[in-house]
């Protein structure tokens, strides 16, 4: 899969919607397809196996990043994404688990999802499955207390079926700097590594490794709006939806 | 038996029977779980004072098919973790028990900060949350035991005081008391014991509600005979005011209240001084009995 043709998709169905977060999306569109394309035991056809692993989006607005991946490996018809954002699709601005096939959580107020990991983590350990939970974070999503409590529950309880990803594109900087994100993972008793979160081979090598005795975080440095070069970085684009005669040479940009 | 030594008996023995449920306290509670610690390793966890993290987290073992119990003090279960509670539990419909100590002002001498009076109004607004307000530490039993697994989040709010007569309670469903013909009385929980003694000399019919919500409002119909009510709530006045406007549409009627005023608890001391204060006594609620019935 062409990871342009994914972007494409999320702006071109963003901008019918008149909805969502491109830019939060294209940030992590590189992880989630490493994630769902080479790591996560997980079968579409089969997805409530017990054992399957489990990954949670914590920072739930960057959602259409989530559908057009879920779409395209197959857990539910890509026409489906036509319908983002209307009064009864069940694609909405942030993912429902009730409503869409191959999510494990409902997320979007921050500092959920994190936490819901660490208990399905835990629950994974009691029930002695060998299966792993992957969630991503945004770095903004890190000033809420509660991905803090999380991370010291996770270490506290040696939960080494956690992977934390850390979705690190500064965005939030503006507001409040939370500096060395990977030592400070390290102090609450995780193990860290620091990946290019748009650079596969990192991505995947990174994700193939596991805390011993430790959870483990993953630091993927990112860039807001990844790979298209009108959005990058740009604050403009947090919740903003392309006019149609915007799009055009917003594809034109597209990497 | 108090009510929080009957729910450590209730979660042991049930914990015994039911390898789903698991147990996550607040860092309160523990000596007296010690048992449970021992027999239930895996399942029995001190978990911490971080209750926002606490009900997410029981929110990802409920996705396993654990039914976490999640045991701490109200203001803190509650007020502080309310958005997990709404999201993580009610918006993703998750089975899950919340078990609070604490009452209204239960921790009188402790002050604002530990009174929780306004636990069951906050919960009311939440569609899909359970709310059970048990009088005796046998009903709590009999309660949790017909509730804690059925598919919803449910809310339990334990007492220091109990009422001095058991009732044969069922969950989600509300208690005749006693039958009578110039005002029907909604009792809830715990304020039952007040509103016998006040009741005594009057002909008035009695309904003891241990479950709030959801609110039976078939009882209530089949009961008021007429236009009259006196509504004695634990907590928070006024909880339940709607509930009884819609059970008994479109007929005219009358609803007096007795509970905790909508303020700030600020005072000290014993419960039975705050009672006094604010009206939550016998004497008081005959009263207001004797002003409606006139």
């Amino acid at each position: 899969m062409e990871m342009k043709e994914l972007r494409e998709k999320v702006i071109r169905i963003s901008a019918k919607a008149q909805e969502g977060h491109i830019a939060s999306a294209l940030s992590i569109l590189d992880l989630l397809w490493v994630l769902y394309d080479k790591v996560l035991r997980i079968d579409p056809l089969n997805f409530s196996l017990p054992n399957r692993d489990r990954f949670i989006l914590s920072k739930g607005h960057a959602a259409i990043g989530l559908y057009v991946v879920l779409a395209q490996k197959g857990f539910f018809p890509a026409s489906e994404l036509e319908n983002f954002g209307k009064y009864d699709s069940f694609l909405g601005g942030h993912p429902d688990k009730n409503k869409i096939h191959g999510v494990e959580a409902s997320t979007g107020s921050l500092g959920h999802g994190f936490p819901m990991a660490v208990g399905m983590a835990l629950g994974l350990k009691i029930k002695k499955y060998d299966a792993h939970v992957f969630v991503i974070i945004g770095d903004g999503e890190a000033n809420e207390g509660a991905i803090w409590e999380s991370a010291l529950l996770a270490s506290h309880h040696q939960l080494t079926n956690l992977c934390c990803i850390v979705d690190y594109n500064h965005s939030t900087d503006r507001a409040l700097q939370i500096g060395d994100m990977a030592q400070k993972f390290k102090s609450f008793g995780w193990e860290t590594c620091l990946i290019d979160g748009h650079n596969h081979e990192e991505i995947l090598s990174a994700l193939h490794k596991s805390g011993n005795e430790k959870p483990f975080a993953i630091i993927a440095k990112t860039i807001k709006g990844y790979g298209c070069a009108k959005m990058e970085n740009n604050p403009e684009w947090h919740h903003k939806f392309p006019r149609p005669e915007e799009l055009p040479s917003l594809l034109e940009s597209l990497r | 038996m108090n009510m929080r030594q009957q729910l450590v008996q209730t979660v042991e023995t049930t914990m015994s029977t039911d390898k789903r449920l698991i147990l996550l306290l607040g860092d309160i509670g523990v000596f007296g779980f010690r048992n449970a610690f021992k027999n239930f390793p895996d399942r029995v966890y001190n978990i911490g004072i971080l209750e926002q993290a606490t009900v997410s987290l029981a929110a990802g073992l409920a996705t396993l098919d654990f039914i976490p119990v999640i045991h701490t003090i109200a203001p803190f279960l509650i007020e502080r973790s309310l958005e997990q509670l709404k999201i993580d539990f009610c918006y993703q419909k998750l089975c899950g028990n919340f078990i609070s100590v604490g009452a209204s002002y239960d921790y009188a001498a402790l002050g604002c900060t530990h009174h929780c009076p306004g636990d069951v109004g906050i919960l009311k607004n939440i569609p899909g949350m359970e709310i059970v307000l048990p009088g005796t530490s046998k009903e709590f039993d009999t309660l949790f035991r017909q509730g804690y697994a059925n598919g919803h989040p449910t809310y339990y709010r334990l007492s220091e005081r109990s009422n001095s007569s058991e009732c044969n309670v069922t969950f989600g469903k509300a208690e005749v008391i006693r039958k009578g013909t110039r005002l029907v009385i909604v009792a809830v929980g715990p304020a039952l014991e007040q509103v016998l003694e006040a009741a005594k000399d009057f002909d008035v019919t009695i309904l003891y509600y241990t479950t709030v919500s959801p609110f039976d409002a078939v009882t209530l119909r089949e009961n008021a005979n007429c236009s009259k009510i006196l509504l004695c709530e634990p907590y928070y006045t006024g909880v339940l005011s709607s509930d009884i406007i819609t059970a008994l549409f479109p007929n005219p009627i009358t609803v007096d209240h007795v509970g905790v005023p909508l303020k700030l608890l600020t005072n000290y001391g014993q419960v039975e001084e705050h009672d006094e204060h604010i009206g939550m006594t016998s004497n008081h609620i005959k009263k207001r009995i004797e002003h409606l019935i006139g």
